[in-house]
């Protein structure tokens, strides 16, 4: 087995559940017929690398009582990108901030995900940000419903 | 919830060691035993408030290609396109959201040529166009959510 396979058996077994046992790696040492030791090691490597940004869970927000969401565009001119972006970013209620390249006809390219406990909080977050930004042309594009969500397959 | 998975839920987040006894580690760090941070985590595995514990990775720099795409679907037609862009395991999200545009998906593909590929299929099998929003900068990604007892 090469070092390529095994980091691929890695990352395969890992974008997977992983079991809450005392020894977890180990598991996946089992499963991809490596040790413990290298399975560490590759996790590493991967970490160090910024592949891997951490072995963590990720939570239905919904059940957690982050229940009001929404994907809020802004429409940014070039030279503030980085002022209005970093200032999004600093807020804890918004979870993804980019600036996307948009197409003829879409002038907002600051898209920010906002997550709320409630509508109102939701409303207040949003009031807030632009606010702060001085950005008034805004869109709020809320979910009407889950069509689907899965994960990435990396291998 | 209580007090207890709230810790455990918040420290998850931000991930666990990569040492033998991660566990072990979280524990001695929360002030719990490791047998209930294992037994509280299946719980809340089972209760659906994790999604999923496992590694989380830099899709651009596992050499990924992303796009946010939109469309703009007629009422009648959702079920049919949903199905039609669902069925590429590339398409990780989709939404139906209230706006001009209603069906919002992330598309994440292993090069740029399967990307283009898979818009310019969607494009052709749904004669609906696909309007594409790459990332040019990224600012922020932290899906973690602060809990607290209010929840």
């Amino acid at each position: 087995m090469t070092r390529h396979d095994i980091i691929d058996r890695v990352i395969k077994e890992l974008q997977g559940d992983l079991p809450a046992v005392y020894r977890p790696y180990q598991v996946v040492a089992e499963r991809t017929g490596l040790s413990e030791e290298e399975v560490i090691s590759v996790l590493n490597g991967l970490r160090e690398k910024g592949m891997l940004k951490r072995i963590g869970a990720v939570l239905r927000h919904q059940k957690v009582g982050y229940d009001a969401n929404a994907m809020v565009v802004w429409k940014v001119a070039e030279e503030d990108m980085d002022r209005v972006g970093n200032l999004m970013a600093a807020c804890p209620l918004v979870s993804h901030c980019y600036w996307r390249e948009t197409p003829a006809g879409w002038p907002f390219n600051i898209f920010t995900m906002v997550h709320a406990r409630s509508h109102q909080e939701l409303q207040a977050v949003i009031h807030e940000l632009s606010c702060k930004s001085g950005i008034g042309e805004y869109r709020v594009i809320e979910s009407v419903r889950e069509l689907k969500k899965t994960s990435v397959q990396y291998r | 919830m209580d007090q207890v998975d709230i810790k455990i839920l918040n420290y998850l987040q931000e991930g666990i060691t990569l040492s033998p006894r991660p566990f072990l580690d979280m524990a001695r760090e929360l002030g719990i035993s490791e047998e209930t941070i294992l037994a509280r985590i299946e719980a809340l595995r089972d209760r659906g408030l994790i999604r999923r514990l496992g590694g989380v990775f830099d899709s651009p720099r596992m050499g990924m290609k992303s796009t946010l795409c939109a469309m703009e679907v007629p009422e009648a037609r959702i079920p049919e396109v949903a199905q039609q862009v669902n069925a590429y395991r590339e398409v990780t999200h989709n939404y139906l959201r209230n706006d001009v545009y209603n069906m919002w998906f992330t598309v994440t593909a292993s090069s740029g040529e399967d990307l283009e590929r898979i818009l310019q299929e969607i494009e052709s099998y749904t004669g609906i166009k696909v309007i594409s929003m790459p990332v040019r900068q990224r600012y922020k990604i932290k899906v973690a959510f602060a809990l607290n007892d209010e929840t």
